[in-house]
């Protein structure tokens, strides 16, 4: 039964069409693949509308609910304007492979069991390994090796999950479970993988700065969110997620502040905000799930924002570090207005879409008397307006000037990040216009005057933090080591210790059997073979000669042990 | 910036910077005085005291950047760590 196609093949075919269109015919279906897409997502029925049938299962490639539609449409409004951000710079075949891996996303969105989901999660591993190499760089190259490690690894996690889910309850449906066994706890590490999670939250900041000005923008988007919404669909009140969660905010907080590349702040800053969103998904309440996806469609279009304006930096200035830039505000001024929303948009400042859906989270947490939980995510709100919210700006476009006077965004650039800028201030503004798509009914109000009081003195405070302790947040020209220190220096240490201790035992025993079997053959030679026996003069032992009784004796031997023989058998 | 002269951008001499100090802390010290007319609803014992978000804010920024400045040492290494042939092994 087919009633409707896959959204994702109308993106699956624009990606095909940008290769071989050029000029404005590409340009074209760069805009018109993701806006039919986001048509073709509006027109999925609630439940099931296309089965497949697949060895001895039925496929339910297409499931539309609230949540999938909600998790859709900003995966294809990132698409429609991360084109027009990325379409006169990036190359053809990074927009062809970022297409590709934003139908992977929609893809998993409208997946009704866990083989289509799994087919589309690796589609999405694969593109965007694509989208990383698309940097160029020996760098690129190297972390798009280790990111496609990690995710292949993760897939082959989630699969080994799956099969057992499949074998040991005979059905392929996504619903809702715990982790209560090994199969379950297969599914939920193989998407915690692509939530980055601890403890291999660091392929994220490895690969993403290493990808061009434009592929980090798509790049920030899609792979975490979609684990989030598996995690909504899955795993909704799995307690465990509510302490992954937290690591994963003060993880991303603490390296965010030790970091100096411009794109590394904010990789480590989607780890910490992905933390809010699977912190509320291990809360489970309703309020919680609502708050983990509007955060998660708010979070795409600020995180995407501040991708784009760090983005226009690189490109424009080639520098990757804060080190090496500064003082930008004066001939980049739409870049940096639009960072700074984006950043206060991460920061939940009011006004802005972060304060209406972060909040919620927090609300969330408060109602379930979570207390510590809802502190600790309180002070995360203030580190990340400390991490993010102002020492992004202050070190990328203030702080001391650099000297650089490089252009502002080009037009195309400057129009996408101005559309997202927009949006951050419109949920902000009208939370109403996001909250009526949520999955339950939304008994909130974003805007009381005690909670806005109570995040500008928590915020501001933090500002006022910063600026203090300014002379111990000094950048220097370093990389932080993390987890994956252990694979790409650890590891490697231990193989080749036991590569050299393996050759230098080989080496002593090969030498000793050398100088044994050399003793024995001249031995042996001495004893059997040699005429005269340097020593004594002797012949050798077949040298000598034998008087005849001793072989008659030898052969009588030898027969009666023959005819023994022959009688015992 | 100390050194800026005033031909430069009017955002960084350094008059302006000492005025924008003073708004902060007027506009900071408002917000705590602002909690005597609004109330702000607290979930556990502490939080509707006044002025608990802005000590609460300040004392998590503090701790968040003295930690990382203590894991500084331990996890921070030229930017050259992990590029091939830069290292003996």
């Amino acid at each position: 039964m087919i009633e409707m196609l896959p959204p994702a093949l109308i993106l699956v075919a624009g990606a095909l069409l940008i290769g071989p269109l050029r000029g404005h015919a590409r340009n074209a279906v760069l805009l018109l693949a993701p806006a039919l897409t986001l048509w073709a997502i509006w027109q999925v029925p609630d439940g099931v509308s296309a089965t497949v049938p697949f060895l001895d299962y039925d496929l339910e490639i297409v499931e539309g609910s609230p949540v999938r539609r909600l998790f859709a449409t900003i995966f294809a409004l990132m698409a429609v304007v991360g084109g027009l951000f990325a379409f006169r710079t990036a190359r053809w075949y990074e927009l062809a492979a970022a297409y590709a891996y934003a139908a992977g996303a929609v893809g998993v969105c409208f997946a009704g069991d866990l083989i289509t989901m799994f087919l589309f999660w690796e589609i999405m591993a694969l593109f965007s390994t694509v989208v990383v190499w698309s940097g160029g760089t020996e760098a690129s190259r190297r972390a798009g090796i280790r990111y496609v490690i990690m995710h292949l690894l993760g897939g082959v996690i989630l699969k080994v999950g799956i099969e057992g889910v499949v074998v040991h309850t005979g059905s392929i449906d996504m619903q809702p479970m715990l982790a209560t066994n090994f199969d379950t706890w297969m599914i939920l590490i193989g998407i915690l993988i692509n939530a980055a999670a601890p403890p291999i939250s660091a392929w994220l900041a490895d690969s993403y700065p290493e990808s061009s000005p434009t592929g980090s923008v798509f790049l920030s988007a899609f792979t975490t969110k979609t684990a989030v919404l598996a995690l909504i669909l899955l795993f909704p009140g799995e307690p465990v997620l509510i302490g992954v969660g937290l690591y994963m905010v003060m993880y991303g907080i603490i390296y965010a502040l030790l970091e100096n590349n411009i794109r590394r702040i904010l990789a480590y800053s989607v780890v910490n905000q992905v933390g809010f969103m699977v912190c509320a998904v291990g809360i489970g309440t309703q309020m919680a799930i609502n708050g983990a996806a509007a955060h998660a469609f708010a979070h795409i279009i600020y995180k995407a924002l501040l991708f784009m304006s760090a983005g226009v930096v690189v490109y424009r200035t080639g520098m990757n570090k804060c080190t090496e830039v500064g003082g930008l505000f004066r001939t980049m001024p739409l870049t940096a207005i639009c960072g700074i929303i984006g950043a206060l948009a991460i920061s939940g400042f009011p006004l802005t879409s972060g304060f209406t859906t972060k909040t919620m989270i927090s609300q969330a947490a408060a109602n379930d008397g979570l207390a510590i939980v809802y502190l600790l995510l309180a002070a995360a709100s203030a580190g990340v307006f400390l991490h993010a919210g102002i020492k992004f700006p202050w070190f990328v476009f203030f702080q001391k000037d650099s000297g650089l006077r490089p252009k502002d965004a080009p037009w195309n650039m400057g129009a996408a990040m101005v559309i997202f800028a927009a949006l951050c201030i419109l949920i902000g503004v009208f939370p109403e216009l996001l909250y009526r798509y949520l999955p339950y009914p939304v008994d909130y109000v974003a805007y009381t005057p005690g909670k806005v009081l109570f995040y500008l003195q928590l915020l501001l405070f933090s500002g006022l933090a910063f600026f203090l302790l300014l002379p111990l947040m000094r950048r220097t020209d370093t990389i932080s080591l993390d987890t994956d220190w252990i694979w790409r220096v650890g590891l490697k240490r231990i193989g080749i210790l036991l590569y050299r201790g393996l050759a230098e035992t080989g080496a002593a025993i090969s030498a000793a059997t050398d100088q044994t079997l050399a003793a024995i053959g001249r031995e042996a030679q001495n004893y059997l073979g040699t005429e005269r026996r340097p020593a004594n003069g002797e012949r050798g032992f077949f040298a000598r000669s034998w008087p005849i009784g001793l072989t008659a004796l030898w052969i009588a031997v030898l027969l009666s042990v023959y005819v023994f023989v022959y009688y015992l058998s | 910036m100390n050194e800026t002269p005033d031909s430069d951008h009017w955002l960084v001499r350094p008059a302006t910077i000492r005025r924008l100090w003073q708004v902060s802390a007027a506009v900071l010290l408002l917000t705590v005085l602002l909690q005597i007319a609004i109330k702000v609803k607290g979930y556990f014992v502490l939080d509707g005291w006044l002025g608990f978000g802005a000590l609460f804010g300040f004392l998590s920024c503090v701790a968040m950047v003295l930690v990382a400045k203590a894991l500084g040492p331990l996890l921070k290494r030229s930017v050259t760590y992990y590029v091939p042939g830069d290292r003996d092994d």
